[in-house]
């Protein structure tokens, strides 16, 4: 099957800065793959370069099997994108903003058209609000709907969680996914949240520093058996004696002031209660997957454990 | 292409900011016609005191037309600040909002985009000289009437009838719609240097202000460089007032000024087609 997105040896260098450095990827049809690093790792980059917004110091890049420097104009036309913040005219209206990026994007949709797209994001009954008064949410949303104005066969998205409370980062992934099963968009998206790539895509890459650390489809290195469980307890003694018996039976580490053991996730809260009852004062716990694990392998950062599983 | 014109007229028609420039030009215009209305008769016997004691002067000295005349002398000078409001914000204020990235992401060639923004800003020049005209010459006319033009220069007087007037006019705000146009393209060539519309407008309004001395100053040095300086020739409209009009340099003025809107524009253009977004 030909890609979609075929990236080969591509660098992008801002002085002596190497931002993007020899990296090839493919995108195939149907697939919502996932861009995944942390803060400047090159992911932005790398989406700008896809977009013409960012010219390429060297390397190729083929979208829809068309080298995009030449082709630009036809190729972007089957393209919809939200690079980081949705931003729009502020002083017009959702409706005033969806028409003239779809009349930019070489189309003329009826009226109905646009309030079917804006019904689709949620944002129907503010089409006529200035988007001046929309919430970070609903920008977003907007956003999307004027990258899906034109009916695109690819989305890319860059950080489109950014800025969004819990239920805005729930509706963004499930409408990523209805994207791709209802629609059959092929999504390029992108995150420093490993969970939002683990929830969202089927295919992905993880940068460092520019460079491509792996590729590779997320279901292959996504094992929900093999949670590795933090264990932060007042009396690990008696926590280890305890786990090593029977009904539990479990190998247990011990690294630094905490227990680790290989658990399912959905087995935790058992072990939680278990302890408890048992007499064990239970400090903190938290979950460890393979992906996780083998990320922060990846890349350099150990040290923002945080960043990439909150 | 039109297609982007249509857009790009569409967004800076619906900004508040584009009206602040037609309500300025509107209150100054105002108050000068109030003030000539009210104390135009004295204010005019003073600035012709001299002449007075040497001819006999008949007739409606205090017409539309010389009303026109001082109101186009005054604005002309501010009128580059409301120009380079509008042409300074069109990349570097899409650059600000974030919708810079946007645009460029649709399938239209940078080179159109730019295309679309600096015409639009010309047409938005345009309407804004239009204005004035219909401000200062028509309303002037409306409320003080016509008469012969008498226009007192540092050597001579010069005094056009009122039949040779009218025309003089529409030459003069064409002559100031190009002047303008190369004060608003010079803003938009600084405008894709910047990522927010204030360096523009500061930058273009202090070229302006630093060329205008230069051409100015009568100090030898800077004479070698008044031609080349474009504030040199916006000034060019004057010469329409002149018996008989001079025109070899009025047109070199006109073509000196086309050719700075020219080579503002391919500067822009090459400049942004290799410029990376990264706002």
């Amino acid at each position: 099957m030909q890609p979609l997105i075929e990236v080969n040896k591509l660098v992008k260098q801002f002085d002596s800065l190497v931002a993007v450095d020899n990296l090839s990827f493919s995108v195939y049809q149907g697939d919502v793959y996932g861009f995944l690093g942390q803060n400047g790792a090159g992911k932005s980059t790398t989406l700008r370069m896809l977009l013409s917004l960012i010219l390429p110091s060297s390397g190729s890049i083929r979208l829809f099997g068309e080298e995009l420097t030449p082709n630009h104009k036809s190729i972007l036309s089957r393209v919809g994108a939200v690079i980081e913040r949705p931003d729009l005219y502020k002083y017009l209206t959702a409706i005033e903003n969806l028409r003239i990026f779809a009349r930019m994007s070489g189309v003329r949709p009826s009226h109905r058209l646009l309030m079917d797209q804006l019904e689709m994001v949620g944002l129907a009954e503010r089409a006529n609000s200035k988007v001046a008064t929309y919430s970070q949410g609903m920008k977003q949303r907007l956003g999307i709907a004027v990258a899906l104005v034109h009916n695109p066969d690819l989305v890319i998205l860059d950080e489109p969680t950014n800025g969004l409370d819990p239920q805005g980062i729930a509706d963004m992934r499930n409408l990523i996914l209805r994207l791709s099963r209802e629609f059959q968009k092929t999504v390029v998206v992108s995150s420093h949240l490993l969970t939002e790539i683990e929830h969202i895509a089927t295919r992905m890459i993880i940068l460092d520093r520019g460079k491509k650390m792996m590729e590779g489809a997320v279901a292959d290195y996504f094992q929900p058996a093999s949670n590795k469980v933090h264990l932060g307890v007042a009396n690990p003694e008696k926590a280890i004696e305890l786990l090593k018996k029977e009904p539990w039976g479990l190998q247990v580490e011990l690294s630094r002031e905490e227990l680790i053991v290989s658990l399912a996730s959905h087995q935790v809260p058992a072990l939680n209660r278990y302890l408890v009852e048992q007499g064990v004062e239970i400090q903190s716990i938290r979950s460890v997957n393979s992906l996780e694990a083998y990320f922060l392998s990846l890349t350099s950062g150990n040290q923002h454990v945080a960043a990439f599983t909150n | 292409m039109w297609q982007l014109l249509r857009i790009e007229l569409f967004k800076i028609f619906k900004r508040p900011r584009t009206y602040i420039s037609f309500a300025a030009i509107g209150a100054i215009v105002a108050l000068i016609l109030l003030a000539f209305y009210a104390d135009g008769t004295n204010y005019m016997a003073f600035g012709m005191q001299s002449l007075t004691q040497s001819f006999d002067i008949q007739g409606n000295v205090l017409n539309g037309y010389l009303i026109c005349f001082i109101i186009l002398q005054t604005l002309l000078i501010h009128v580059p600040l409301l120009i380079a409001l509008v042409a300074g914000d069109q990349i570097a204020g899409e650059a600000n909002m974030g919708t810079l990235r946007l645009l460029i992401t649709k399938p239209v060639s940078r080179t159109n985009l730019l295309l679309a923004k600096f015409f639009s800003s010309a047409i938005y020049t345009i309407l804004l000289l239009c204005w004035m005209a219909l401000l200062s010459l028509v309303v002037s006319i409306l409320i003080f009437g016509t008469g012969d033009l008498m226009i007192l220069k540092s050597e001579e007087v010069v005094i056009l009838e009122k039949a040779d007037v009218l025309w003089r006019y529409f030459a003069a705000f064409g002559f100031a719609a190009i002047a303008m146009t190369t004060v608003a393209a010079l803003s938009f060539l600084l405008s894709v240097f910047a990522e927010n519309s204030i360096g523009p407008i500061v930058t273009t309004m202090s070229v302006i202000i630093v060329f205008t001395i230069l051409t100015t100053m009568d100090i030898p040095i800077f004479n070698a460089i008044k031609p080349f300086l474009f504030t040199t020739h916006m000034i060019g409209w004057k010469g329409f007032f002149d018996a008989p009009v001079q025109w070899e340099p009025v047109l070199q003025s006109a073509g000196i000024l086309l050719f700075h809107i020219i080579a503002f524009l391919v500067a822009t253009i090459l400049i942004f087609r290799k410029k990376d977004i990264l706002s």
